[in-house]
């Protein structure tokens, strides 16, 4: 195998403020499966193309926002090297049993220089609603609502971005893909493990923990305009788009779920090797950067978080 | 048609009008206003906030983070969030981008 060590992006955890309006946004128009509600009110999701059991958390809370990321490593024992290296790098690792979320194995977790915590986990269950695998059809049943194949990524905000990208690529062996770079330093990084342009993302600002956008992976750009009709159809709060980013070079639509975090869906990209180079941005180009056709930012895109 | 509520502003001659059951925020933008500051409409951001300083209203459930209890009982809302039952006055007091 020639991926080793950290291999993707694999759930994230969202806070709602109304799970009844936030449940009919990620499931009818997103197009994520449930996969079941369980007695502690959380509700778990997938996209249809996903083969493990769940990508997606919502639980429903008093403020918007990010509880937790965690990535999925290749093998058991990864997780007892990552936390020596993690523990050795100076961040200090707590541990989650098997269990305390539906069919995820044990998992480590640890609180970034950014105020995110980020999980690893090597074992979850297979979903009984996956991919085909014999003589495969494309899907089970026709995707829907925005036909979302699955969760890809996030961006965080928060301060240390320079010190974050350090860790993510010293202790957890990710490469940086992209870079806003400043005389200072990084003020925004695109960060994988994987051929994915990234699997997480981070920009410096001044509050920690704070969550800027979850993104889900479509199929081609026709279905960011799908999405983008969907987003007007049903007066869905519409952020930036359709367009395209000059970073990563995906096509790209931004909106808002029922209780304020920011979501994206998006196709294409390129990928990425470890023997690639970085692709280094300065500010003054930013705006092409972000957003490709307008070459500007605006300040809703920039500032509001939850 | 709805009944319909008048929202005005302190210290200003504007309003503009809502529907019983809409939400002050997307009343506005329908109308093609630009009163409060526009943030996530989803009462994550605090970019809308207001204060009500006269009538009565409800809300759908705000971020604590941007509404505290205490700011809650002070009247101060996420216009995103706000259901008038009344006509409504109100300060503008965004705690976001754009503000």
């Amino acid at each position: 195998m020639a991926l080793t060590g950290v291999l993707r992006a694999g759930f994230v955890q969202i806070r709602v403020l109304e799970m009844d309006e936030a449940l009919p946004h990620y499931e009818g128009r997103i197009g994520l499966d449930l996969v079941e509600k369980c007695e502690d009110g959380r509700v778990y999701l997938k996209g249809y193309d996903e083969f493990d059991h769940h990508s997606i958390i919502l639980r429903e809370a008093d403020a918007p926002g990010v509880d937790l990321m965690a990535f999925k490593v290749a093998a058991e024992s990864d997780l007892d090297s990552f936390e020596k290296r993690v523990t050795d790098y100076g961040v200090a690792v707590d541990h989650v049993a098997a269990g305390e979320q539906p069919g995820v194995g044990r998992r480590i977790g640890f609180t970034l220089p950014t105020g995110h915590r980020i999980e690893l986990y090597a074992e979850m269950a297979r979903s009984e609603n996956g991919p085909f695998t014999d003589n495969p059809d494309i899907w089970r049943d026709e995707p829907r609502g925005m036909r979302a194949l699955g969760f890809d990524h996030c961006l965080m905000y928060g301060p240390n971005v320079a010190e974050v990208l350090r860790f993510f690529t010293e202790a957890l062996d990710f490469s940086l893909v992209e870079k806003v770079q400043t005389p200072d330093g990084p003020i925004a990084v695109w960060l994988t493990s994987s051929t994915k342009s990234h699997e997480i993302a981070f920009v410096e600002h001044a509050e920690p923990g704070k969550f800027h956008h979850v993104s889900f992976l479509l199929e081609s750009w026709n279905d960011v305009g799908h999405a983008a009709d969907i987003i007007s159809r049903y007066d869905i709060s519409r952020d930036v788009g359709p367009t395209r980013h000059g970073i990563t070079r995906g096509q790209t639509v931004y909106f808002f779920d029922p209780s304020g975090n920011r979501n994206e869906v998006f196709s294409g990209g390129y990928s990425y090797f470890p023997d690639h180079p970085t692709r280094v941005w300065t500010p003054d180009q930013l705006g092409k950067g972000i957003f490709y056709y307008e070459k500007e930012l605006n300040d809703r895109f920039l500032g509001v978080v939850t | 048609m709805a009944e319909q509520f008048t929202i005005s502003f302190e210290g200003s001659v504007e309003n503009f009008s809502c529907p019983k059951y809409a939400r002050v925020l997307f009343a506005m933008e329908k109308q093609g206003l630009s009163h409060i500051p526009v943030g996530c409409r989803g009462g994550g951001c605090g970019t809308c906030r207001v204060i009500v300083t006269q009538g009565r209203y409800r809300t759908r459930k705000m971020s604590r983070v941007h509404v505290s209890e205490d700011q809650k009982r002070a009247g101060y809302v996420l216009a995103c969030r706000l259901i008038p039952e009344s006509d409504l006055l109100l300060r503008l007091a965004g705690d976001g981008p754009g503000v």
